[in-house]
């Protein structure tokens, strides 16, 4: 019997798309890919395919109008973008809004960040084959969507805030619901760790793929849980604490080895961390108005006055019709918002009339995006899903 | 305290290159020409400014200012929980400075969209193209003279023919 010698298999390097139509994208996304085989040597992202030019759209509408817009660009929680968007345009205009007001827009952004991380976690764990943690979380999520549905009359395109205020108070027996709804969410949370934490399978796909340096942070702009993961305690609710984050006791998450199971591990303990947020939100709330006083001209009155009064409907559309309405100074304000994937921030620039001359969109999901070629090099085409997954790229905030 | 003392310590540095230091809201901006962009960035970088967050660009074409475009650098540092604008003016003939990237990596991405959405080109940058457009797009959407309809309309994009290509027909 001849010993049988193995040479290995000559390969040729491979390319392939990867989108824009996959199913593990979420989103219209296309990366090129370059492979060995299996492994992937260089990967080129494609980005656009959802280009709709709000930007362009923000400089025709004015500062309320606006608001709508900003739910289409992150939909997994538009709760966070109205905020942003809203407390830009305020400081932008020296408004101060009430307590209340505060609360309730942490309120429902850290209920925006539970459905965002759980959705996401639901995504990277169905897209690695473990299709049960997925459905705990999105039932859950159902759930915060009611809520949502309950407080603003839609689930998605919620539009909540509005430049001075909310458009509208909290429901009566909110905050019983929401205490129903974060009991399940805790429950889930630990349901969901105990399906993964110590899985065999998740940790082999999840460790070590898709390393994130301190380095790579700051040389990629990194923000939110993914620097967190890399081990950088830098969260803007604790550090540039905006909309009254500074009276709430909560603890800032970080883990060490920035890899794609850190990065679920953050997501994980946020959760529990808003919660707290919530609860704390809930106990605390103060009582008083939700808008700033609309003789101001910067604020809606309530839809009440305006369908019951003659003073209420004048006064809507004194703040609406185009040729009056609000102006702000001339300048420029930056407000950068902690959401669920990073810094979110908007860049308004003011010349004086009633629409902003420039509104821009500091979008998380891109700026985090830019580091995929390198994470992605060395590893499988397999685990191109995971690091997808773990960037939680959302293609309406990617493109705008 | 470290915003106070950079921002002196730059104008020290480059005075010829400073055009202003306003403040608007609680940000202070320093507005440069741009021909020293690379240097005062990095001089920015080292004192401790070592995030990017954020880089755009504005039209100025009717709100005025020193020059037609200006390109927005918003600098973080985390150590000392401060924010700093940098703001390079550019004259409408020549939309040209030097790319950032060299110094952090995120500017690659955004210099293509501004060069995409302003066509302010970024001189030694890697890959100076488009983004967020087509590569065949005509013009530079966020330029105040382009008309927010009718310039580019969908059906002017070049299409992939469906069907079986016939015998001797070039793609």
């Amino acid at each position: 019997m001849s010993r049988v010698t193995f040479e290995p298999l000559e390969t040729d390097s491979m390319v392939l798309n990867f989108g824009p139509q996959h199913p593990a994208t979420h989103g219209t996304l296309r990366i090129i890919l370059e492979l060995e085989g299996e492994t992937i040597t260089g990967s080129t992202p494609e980005i656009g395919y959802l280009h709709s030019g709000f930007e362009k759209l923000g400089e025709d509408l004015d500062y309320n109008q606006y608001i709508t817009i900003t739910d289409r660009m992150n939909y997994l929680s538009p709760l966070c973008n109205n905020v942003a968007y809203a407390l830009t345009a305020e400081k932008l205009i020296g408004l101060e809004v009430s307590k209340r007001t505060e609360h309730i827009r942490v309120l429902m952004c850290e209920l925006s960040r539970i459905a965002d991380h759980l959705l996401n976690v639901g995504m990277l764990a169905v897209d690695l084959g473990a299709m049960t943690a997925f459905l705990y979380g999105f039932r859950v999520r159902e759930d915060i969507y009611d809520l949502f549905e309950a407080a603003t009359g839609t689930r998605l395109t919620t539009s909540y805030t509005l430049v001075g205020g909310l458009i509208r108070d909290l429901p009566e027996g909110f905050d019983k619901e929401v205490l129903r709804v974060l009991e399940e969410v805790d429950e889930v949370t630990d349901d969901i760790e105990t399906l993964l934490n110590k899985n065999k399978i998740w940790l082999d796909r999840t460790k070590e793929i898709g390393v994130i340096s301190k380095e790579d942070v700051y040389s990629y702009g990194i923000s939110g849980p993914m620097a967190r993961a890399a081990g950088i305690e830098w969260d803007l609710r604790l550090k540039e604490p905006y909309s009254s984050y500074e009276d709430f006791d909560f603890d800032l998450v970080i883990a060490l080895n920035g890899d794609v199971f850190d990065r679920y591990l953050v997501r994980m303990e946020e959760i529990r961390q808003s919660i707290k947020i919530c609860r704390q939100a809930l106990e605390k709330m103060p009582a008083g108005e939700v808008n700033v006083d609309p003789d101001l001209g910067f604020s809606l009155p309530s839809k009440d006055e305006v369908y019951n009064s003659i003073e209420g409907l004048i006064y809507h559309f004194e703040v609406t019709m185009p040729n009056r309405g609000m102006t702000p100074p001339v300048g420029e304000a930056y407000v950068p918002t902690e959401s669920p994937n990073g810094e979110l921030g908007f860049y308004i620039v003011s010349d004086g009339t009633r629409t902003p001359y420039r509104v821009r969109t500091r979008p998380p999901s891109l700026i985090n995006y830019s580091i995929f070629s390198k994470l992605a090099k060395g590893h499988m085409l397999s685990d191109v899903p995971a690091i997808l997954g773990s960037i939680n790229i959302i293609a309406g905030e990617l493109d705008r | 305290m470290l915003l106070e003392k950079t921002i002196s310590d730059v104008k020290e540095s480059f005075p010829e290159a400073i055009l202003d230091v306003t403040e608007f809201a609680g940000e202070r901006s320093v507005h440069i020409k741009c021909d020293r962009i690379l240097d005062i960035l990095s001089f920015f970088k080292e004192a401790g400014f070592e995030f990017l967050a954020d880089l755009t660009a504005v039209d100025n074409l009717t709100l005025g200012g020193f020059e037609r475009f200006v390109v927005v650098y918003h600098l973080l540092s985390h150590e000392s929980v401060e924010r700093v604008t940098v703001k390079a003016y550019l004259p409408e003939e020549k939309p040209t400075l030097r790319s950032v990237e060299s110094l952090w990596k995120t500017a690659d991405w955004q210099e293509r969209e501004v060069y995409d959405l302003y066509g302010i080109t970024f001189e030694s940058h890697p890959n100076m193209t488009r983004i967020l457009n087509p590569d065949t797009f005509d013009g530079h959407p966020l330029r105040k003279d382009y008309p927010r309809r009718g310039r580019i309309e969908r059906s002017d994009f070049p299409q992939v023919k469906r069907g079986i290509r016939k015998e001797n027909e070039t793609p």
